[in-house]
C-alpha cells in the first residue's frame, strides 16, 4: 500500500497535458473538483437573465482584488499623504488611472450586481429549504461587503471620506452607556486621524477580504451540495435521467453555462467600460464631488450623503426620531433592516418558491417592498427638505418634512415584507397558480 | 401571465437606472452656470490657459499636484515650459506647481488660505468656476469690495478685474420662490476693463480649460482608450454569442 497510487480519474485530454493531470490528480482531487463543480455539476437548463449575478459577482471580486493589489503599491496608508498618494497613482503611476477607476466603479458594481443577484434569490425563492445555508452566508457575504466597501471609502482621504466615515462612527457612540468609548477604541483616537486610517487599511486590504474569500467559497460550496434552484422553483429531481444520474431538465455546467456566463460578462464588461472610460464620476455618485478635497477635520461638507448602495438604510437612520434623548433607535432600525434577511427562509409558508406561481397578495408585497428600497435609496442621497413641508397646520405631522414622512412610512412597508410574511405568504395559498412539473422556458 | 411579475420587476429596474441620473442631476444647487465648453483637444486654448493660471492663480493658489513636466501633455517643450512659465529659478522640471504664498501670511491678509486649484475644476465642476470668475460685483459692504453671485462672501477678491472691468449687481424684477418675494437680479459692467465681454468669457474659458485639463491629465487618453475598448467589446460580444448558440443547439 505505501508505494500504491490512486487511480486517476481519465483526463479530459491526452498527450503530455493529460499525463500530467493525471501525475496531478494520483497526488490532489483535481478530476473530482473540475467535475463536482464545473464538467458535471448539473444545472437547471433554464436559468434566464437574472442567473448571470452570481458569476458576474465572482468576476468583479477577482477585479476588486487584483486591481486592489496594484494600488496597494502606490498609496500611502497615512493622514499626511493619502490624498496625494491618491492623485500620484492618477498623474504618475502608469495605467494608475484605470487600476483606479476600474476599483472605484468596481465597488459601486460589486452592489449592483449583488442587489440583482439577491432579488433573484427572492423572485424565485431560492432561499427556501433546502438552499437557507446559501442565503445565510450570502447574506454574510452582503455584510462584510459592506463592512469592505465602508473602510475602503476613507481610504482616499477626501471630504467625503472623512465626514462619512464620521457620521457612522458616531452611530456607534449613540449606543447607550458604552457608546463614546466605543467610538473611540474604532477610531483608535478622539478623533478620525492616522490611527483610523492605517487600521481601516488594514481591514480593507487584507482582513475583510479574506474573510469574503471564505465565505464566498462556501456560499459556492453549499451551493453544489444541494443544487441550484430555477425560475420555477420547482424540485427537479422527480424525474431523474438514468444515464447521467442526474434530473432530466438539467445541463452540466460546463460547457453549457461557461459559454453562457462569458456572453453575460461581456455585456456586463461593456456597461462597466462605458462608465470607467466615459463617466467615472458617475455624476458625482460613484465618486462624490467632495472627495477631490483632501479631508479637512475643520471643515464639514454642506450636504453628507453616504454612497448610493447604503443610502437605502441611511434613509431609514434619518427617518427615525430620537426618543428620550437617544439617537440609538434610529441605528438600531438601520441594523435591523440588514439582519432581518437573515431570518427569510423561516418567515417563507408559501407552499411555492417562484413568483411565478405565488399569489396576488404576495405579489403586492413584493412590489411594495422594491419600490420602497428604491425610493428610499433615493431619499438617501438628497437632503431631506428635496420635498417640501407639510403644513404646520395639520396635527401630529405638520411641520414634518414631507421626504422625512415618507422615509417613515417606506421604512415600515420595508419591515412589514418581512415582518406580515408568515401570514401573507399563507393566505395567499388558494390564489396560488399550480405549478408545473417539469421546468417552463 | 406568470413571467408578468418577473416582466413588471424588469421593468421597474430599467426605468429607475434609466431616469435616475436624471433624479440625482436635479439635486444640485440652485444658481444657474453658463456652459464652460470645454474643449480638451484644443491644445493651444490648454497653453493660454495654463499661462494664464500661472500668471494670475499661482500667485495665491498652489496646484500642489500637478508637475511642471506634465505640461508637456499639452504640447510645450521642455524649454518652453522653463523660459515661459517657471518663474521660481530654484524650481526643478520636475517639481510641483507650488505657490509662493506662505500659508502664515496668506491667513493674515484674506482671513483664510487660498485652497489648492489641482482638482477645483472637479470638486467644483469647470461650469461652476467658469461661471464664477465672471459673476464678481462691486460690495462696499464686503472686506476686499468684491462680492460673488455665485460664491457669496467670497474672501478673493476680483483679481481680474482689470481685464473684465468692475460690475455692479442691479435689481430687474421680482419673482415668487416657495412662497417668498425675492428680486431677480442681473450683473451689469459699470466700468469697462482692458477686454470687451466676450474677450474675457474667452480668456476665462481657456483659463478654465486648463485647469479642466490639469484636474484631469488622463481625460483625453482615456476617452480614445475606451472608443478601442468598447469596440473590442461589441466585437467580442458576437464572438461569445455565436460559441454560446453553437453550444446550446442541442439543449432542448
Amino acid at each position: 500500500m505505501a508505494s500504491g497510487t490512486k487511480a486517476a480519474i481519465a483526463p479530459p485530454v491526452s498527450g503530455p497535458v493529460g499525463q500530467v493531470i493525471v501525475w496531478v490528480d494520483q497526488r490532489f482531487p483535481l478530476m473530482s473538483l473540475w467535475k463536482g463543480h464545473l464538467a458535471e455539476y448539473y444545472a437547471p437548463k433554464n436559468f434566464n437573465f437574472w442567473y448571470y449575478f452570481g458569476s458576474l459577482a465572482m468576476l468583479v471580486l477577482v477585479m476588486q482584488i487584483v486591481t486592489g493589489i496594484f494600488l496597494t503599491m502606490n498609496y500611502k496608508p497615512d493622514a499626511k499623504t493619502a490624498f496625494a498618494s491618491v492623485e500620484y497613482i492618477m498623474r504618475d503611476v502608469s495605467w494608475g488611472w484605470l487600476i483606479r477607476y476600474m476599483h472605484s466603479t468596481g465597488a459601486s458594481m460589486f452592489f449592483l450586481v449583488v442587489y440583482l443577484h439577491m432579488t433573484r434569490g427572492l423572485m424565485y425563492g431560492s432561499y427556501r429549504k433546502p438552499r437557507e445555508l446559501i442565503w445565510i452566508l450570502g447574506c454574510l457575504i452582503y455584510l462584510t461587503l459592506m463592512a469592505e466597501a465602508f473602510f475602503g471609502y476613507l481610504l482616499p482621504w477626501g471630504q467625503m471620506s472623512y465626514w462619512g466615515a464620521q457620521v457612522i462612527i458616531n452611530l456607534f457612540a449613540a449606543v447607550p452607556f458604552i457608546g463614546p468609548e466605543l467610538a473611540v477604541w474604532i477610531r483608535g483616537d478622539y478623533n478620525i486621524g492616522d490611527a483610523t486610517l492605517n487600521r481601516f487599511f488594514a481591514f480593507h486590504v487584507i482582513a475583510l477580504p479574506m474573510v469574503l474569500l471564505g465565505l464566498v467559497a462556501a456560499h459556492i460550496m453549499a451551493l453544489h451540495e444541494v443544487g441550484s434552484n430555477n425560475p420555477d422553483g420547482i424540485d427537479l429531481s422527480k424525474h431523474m435521467d438514468a444515464k447521467t444520474g442526474a434530473p432530466k431538465d438539467t445541463i452540466p455546467f460546463h460547457p453549457y453555462y461557461t459559454v453562457k456566463d462569458v456572453v453575460g460578462v461581456v455585456v456586463f464588461l461593456g456597461l462597466f467600460s462605458s462608465i470607467v472610460f466615459f463617466a467615472p464620476e458617475m455624476g458625482g455618485y460613484f465618486l462624490e464631488k467632495p472627495n477631490f478635497i483632501q479631508a479637512n477635520p475643520l471643515k464639514t461638507p454642506e450636504h453628507i450623503a453616504p454612497v448610493w448602495y447604503f443610502t437605502p438604510f441611511y434613509a431609514m437612520l434619518r427617518a427615525v426620531p430620537s426618543f428620550f434623548g437617544s439617537a440609538f433607535w434610529g441605528v438600531m432600525v438601520m441594523g435591523a433592516a440588514t439582519l432581518i434577511l437573515f431570518a427569510l427562509p423561516w418567515l417563507d409558508k408559501s407552499k411555492v418558491r417562484s413568483i411565478r406561481y405565488r399569489g396576488p397578495l404576495y405579489k403586492k408585497f413584493f412590489a411594495a417592498f422594491i419600490v420602497s428600497f428604491l425610493v428610499l435609496g433615493y431619499l438617501g442621497v438628497v437632503p431631506t427638505t428635496v420635498w417640501g413641508q407639510i403644513p404646520k397646520a395639520l396635527p401630529i405631522i405638520g411641520g414634518l418634512d414631507t421626504a422625512t414622512l415618507v422615509s417613515r412610512i417606506l421604512t415600515a412597508v420595508y419591515f412589514a415584507f418581512f415582518i406580515l410574511m408568515p401570514w401573507y405568504t399563507k393566505k395567499d395559498i388558494p390564489n396560488e397558480l399550480p405549478e408545473p412539473d417539469r421546468v417552463t422556458a | 401571465m406568470k413571467h408578468t411579475m418577473t416582466r413588471l420587476l424588469t421593468s421597474i429596474l430599467t426605468v429607475a437606472a434609466l431616469a435616475s441620473p436624471a433624479a440625482f442631476a436635479a439635486g444640485g444647487g440652485n444658481i444657474h452656470l453658463d456652459d464652460a465648453g470645454i474643449n480638451l483637444k484644443d491644445k493651444a486654448s490648454l497653453q493660454r490657459g495654463a499661462r494664464s493660471f500661472v500668471a494670475n492663480c499661482l500667485n495665491c493658489h498652489s496646484a500642489q499636484f500637478m508637475r511642471w513636466g506634465h505640461l508637456t501633455q499639452i504640447g510645450l517643450t521642455e524649454d518652453q515650459i522653463k523660459d515661459n512659465l517657471m518663474f521660481n529659478p530654484d524650481a526643478k522640471f520636475g517639481d510641483y506647481m507650488t505657490t509662493a504664498l506662505d500659508p502664515k501670511d496668506a491667513n493674515a491678509w484674506f482671513g483664510a488660505v487660498p485652497p489648492d486649484l489641482t482638482l477645483a475644476a472637479r470638486s467644483r465642476g469647470s461650469d461652476w468656476i467658469y461661471t464664477y470668475l465672471r459673476s464678481y460685483y462691486v460690495d462696499p459692504s464686503s472686506p476686499t469690495g468684491w462680492n460673488n453671485a455665485v460664491f457669496a462672501n467670497v474672501n478673493m477678491p476680483h483679481v481680474l478685474h482689470d481685464l473684465q472691468g468692475s460690475a455692479a449687481k442691479i435689481v430687474v424684477g421680482e419673482k415668487m420662490n416657495h412662497g417668498k418675494k425675492e428680486d431677480v437680479t442681473k450683473l451689469v459692467i459699470e466700468r469697462a476693463g482692458t477686454m470687451t465681454q466676450p474677450e474675457y468669457d474667452l480668456y476665462i474659458r481657456d483659463l478654465v480649460n486648463y485647469m479642466t485639463y490639469m484636474a484631469e491629465p488622463a481625460r483625453v487618453q482615456r476617452q480614445q482608450l475606451g472608443v478601442g475598448v468598447m469596440f473590442f467589446l461589441v466585437v467580442a460580444f458576437f464572438a461569445a454569442l455565436v460559441v454560446k448558440r453553437e453550444y446550446w443547439k442541442d439543449v432542448k
